[in-house]
């Protein structure tokens, strides 16, 4: 072994320079590979850490429009909730289904000391809270006693709050108790709480039971949330989809398998496809990565090639005293190995700092888009497995890099070698 | 030792070349043997095929009672390795590797650990006298030294046979004969079976037995001990 390595030494030793141009598009390409692969889980981070607001196992369901004639019906018939949806579905799937909570809503504009916002007033119910992951940062969310009492109280994001108070030096936490006025009425401030990043929509949560009554909403609800559990598989999901369609559309008479009577945003498969995206995003990356390294390696194949050329007669003296040809290929190929391998850890530890970079600078900074605060990126590094398949990889390339060249030289006949002084 | 019989070999190109018509020789241990002829006379293919270096067509070859013909290459670089020495008009030296390194290396193809081979090595050199260029690159030594160098290299295996290839031709007339003593050295007191392949009569001269090949067959085989073959090679060698 430390033969080889010295015969290996004593060869890159004559051929600095070109050694030093070719490791130089190996170092490049794995440097390409990882990089983008770093962008790439930045990306992917930024993106799930932004789903992670909501809870997964969540399934919303609204009144949509039927898209075929049925029981007498024409197409096109508009259907809504109602609060018997709410205990039909937790009839029907008592296993699954462990929370529903029925949404109403109205669109007001919000008056506090003479400034206006419009939102949307969110009739909700207290459980609502751990569903969407609602973080408070002041006082608290809506309770039981607010849905029993039909209080009138509301609680407002950090973002409308401060323009309500229209004053940085003043904390959030002094609009808690104030009065604010949603079109007509008044409602009292329980809590501040924090601002939805991903929708430039303002909602204003207020009890269920206060929103229904005070705008005569009567039996009818906007939109049903529940969390469920116990279903592992896309399939069992899909499964569960068709059961609520057929459940809803039965009550509201609208044909069994018809998609668009009600609509059904399950959060969990949302989230699938998303990982799935980004399973192509890495696949993606991976191939782009790879064809930059093919460049470095068809280099070191080529330069191989020109060694291998050079010693013809180094080759067929070696045979001449005994070396077998195995003897020969092995020197090329661990040649190649070594280059490439040793090329590449370069240009993977600079592709590591560079992603290193790349998260000290992008991957701190946010970005508003339309009232959206979005990250660009979150921790974009690679692990420890991608160091690992880069070592393959680079192994393997070097391989197959030097695989031709050795051949060649492993064929070198050494009468014809010696007489081609 | 060396079993010729009824040994062809063609060159196929775009003029079939038939340069061995049917050789038979045969060579005893511990002989000194020169074959000489022309250029184009067949005796570099010979050597190429007493060496392994290239194969016949027809006939037997027999080294040390083993049949050599269609080896696979490992198994002819592995004889080529432990029965056989070679020595080349033109040295053959590795360039980047020292004196030493390039008598070591035939040591390391047959595996043997890197301080055994050096040890020996060095044994090698300092018995042909040139222990202190063991450090040094080929480039560094003159003729005669590089010589002593191949010749190390070849012993070092402890070869059945020697086969030189015009060992004197890019040497001057003194070095010549230093060489040419050496080998007769070898022969007489170690006992090692010398093949010499020239053109040079006052080399032939230098060897018990003189072979000449003319156009692909041999021609007279001249015994020549008491080393008076040549009219110029007598006492000499002439450049």
């Amino acid at each position: 072994m430390k033969d080889l390595i010295t015969e290996i030494w004593e060869s890159i030793r004559r051929n600095k320079l070109r050694t030093c141009l070719t490791g130089f598009a190996v170092s490049w390409g794995i440097f390409m590979l990882i990089v983008l692969l770093g962008a790439g889980n930045g990306v992917r981070n930024a993106f799930n850490s932004q789903a992670n607001d909501v809870a997964t196992n969540t399934v919303q369901v609204g009144g949509g429009r039927t898209s075929e004639p049925y029981a007498g019906y024409r197409a096109g018939r508009r259907i809504r909730l109602t609060e018997d949806d709410m205990t039909r579905i937790k009839e029907s799937f008592p296993d699954i289904v462990d929370d529903v909570t029925s949404t109403t809503s109205v669109q007001l504009t919000f008056t506090y000391r003479g400034i206006h916002v419009s939102g949307g007033l969110d009739g909700n119910f207290p459980s609502r809270k751990d569903m969407d992951k609602i973080v408070i940062l002041h006082g608290r969310y809506i309770n039981d006693t607010d849905i029993r009492q039909k209080r009138k109280v509301v609680v407002v994001p950090e973002k409308v709050a401060e323009k309500f108070l229209d004053n940085p030096n003043v904390p959030v936490e002094r609009l808690i108790g104030k009065n604010i006025r949603a079109g007509k009425v008044n409602y009292k401030v329980v809590g501040i709480m924090k601002s939805d990043e991903t929708s430039n929509n303002v909602w204003l949560p207020a009890p269920y039971t206060t929103v229904r009554d005070v705008y005569s909403k009567g039996q009818y609800i906007d939109e049903l949330t529940f969390s469920f559990h116990g279903l592992e598989t896309e399939e069992a999901h899909e499964q569960f989809e068709d059961g609520i369609h057929a459940v809803l559309n039965a009550r509201h008479k609208a044909a069994p398998d018809d998609r668009s009577a009600v609509w059904i945003w399950n959060r969990f498969t949302q989230n699938l496809q998303m990982n799935k995206a980004g399973n192509i995003l890495n696949k993606a990356l991976w191939i782009v990565g790879l064809f930059t390294l093919l460049g470095g390696i068809v280099g070191v194949s080529n330069i191989m090639l020109i060694t291998v050329k050079e010693r013809t007669h180094e080759f067929g003296i070696r045979k001449a005293i005994g070396a077998s040809p195995w003897n020969i290929t092995k020197l090329i190929i661990s040649e190649s190995v070594i280059i490439t391998a040793f090329f590449g850890y370069i240009g993977m530890v600079l592709g590591m700092i560079a992603c290193d970079i790349l998260d000290k600078t992008l991957g701190q900074s946010s970005q508003d888009i339309m009232g959206m605060t979005i990250k660009i990126m979150e921790n974009p590094t690679v692990g420890f497995d991608v160091a690992i398949e880069a070592t393959i990889v680079l192994i393997i390339a070097g391989t197959v890099a030097g695989l031709i060249p050795a051949l060649k030289a492993s064929k070198v006949k050494p009468i014809e070698a010696l007489r081609a002084e | 030792m060396i079993d010729l019989r009824n040994v062809n070999k063609t060159y196929f190109g775009a003029q079939p070349l038939h340069v061995l018509k049917g050789i038979d020789l045969h060579i005893d241990k511990g002989e000194f043997v020169s074959i000489m002829g022309a250029s184009g006379s067949g005796k570099s293919t010979l050597l190429n095929i007493l060496g392994i270096l290239d194969n016949y067509d027809s006939g037997e070859y027999y080294l040390a009672g083993k049949l050599i013909k269609d080896l696979s290459e490992r198994q002819a670089a592995d004889y080529r390795n432990r029965m056989i020495g070679f020595i080349f008009q033109s040295f053959n030296l590795i360039g980047f590797k020292t004196a030493v390194e390039n008598v070591e290396l035939p040591l390391f193809y047959q595996g043997v650990s890197r301080h055994k081979r050096h040890l020996m090595a060095m044994e090698y050199l300092e018995k042909l006298g040139i222990k202190d260029w063991a450090g040094h690159y080929p480039n560094e030594m003159s003729g005669g030294q590089k010589q002593r160098v191949a010749i190390a290299r070849a012993l070092i295996t402890n070869p059945q046979i020697l086969l030189a290839d015009e060992p004197t031709g890019a040497l001057d007339s003194k070095t010549s004969e230093e060489v040419m003593t050496l080998l007769s050295d070898l022969n007489r007191i170690e006992g090692v079976t010398i093949v010499v392949v020239t053109h040079e009569s006052g080399v032939a001269n230098c060897t018990n037995k003189i072979v000449h090949i003319k156009d692909g067959i041999i021609g007279n085989i001249e015994e020549n001990k008491e080393h008076r073959a040549s009219a110029f090679g007598v006492g000499s060698i002439m450049k």
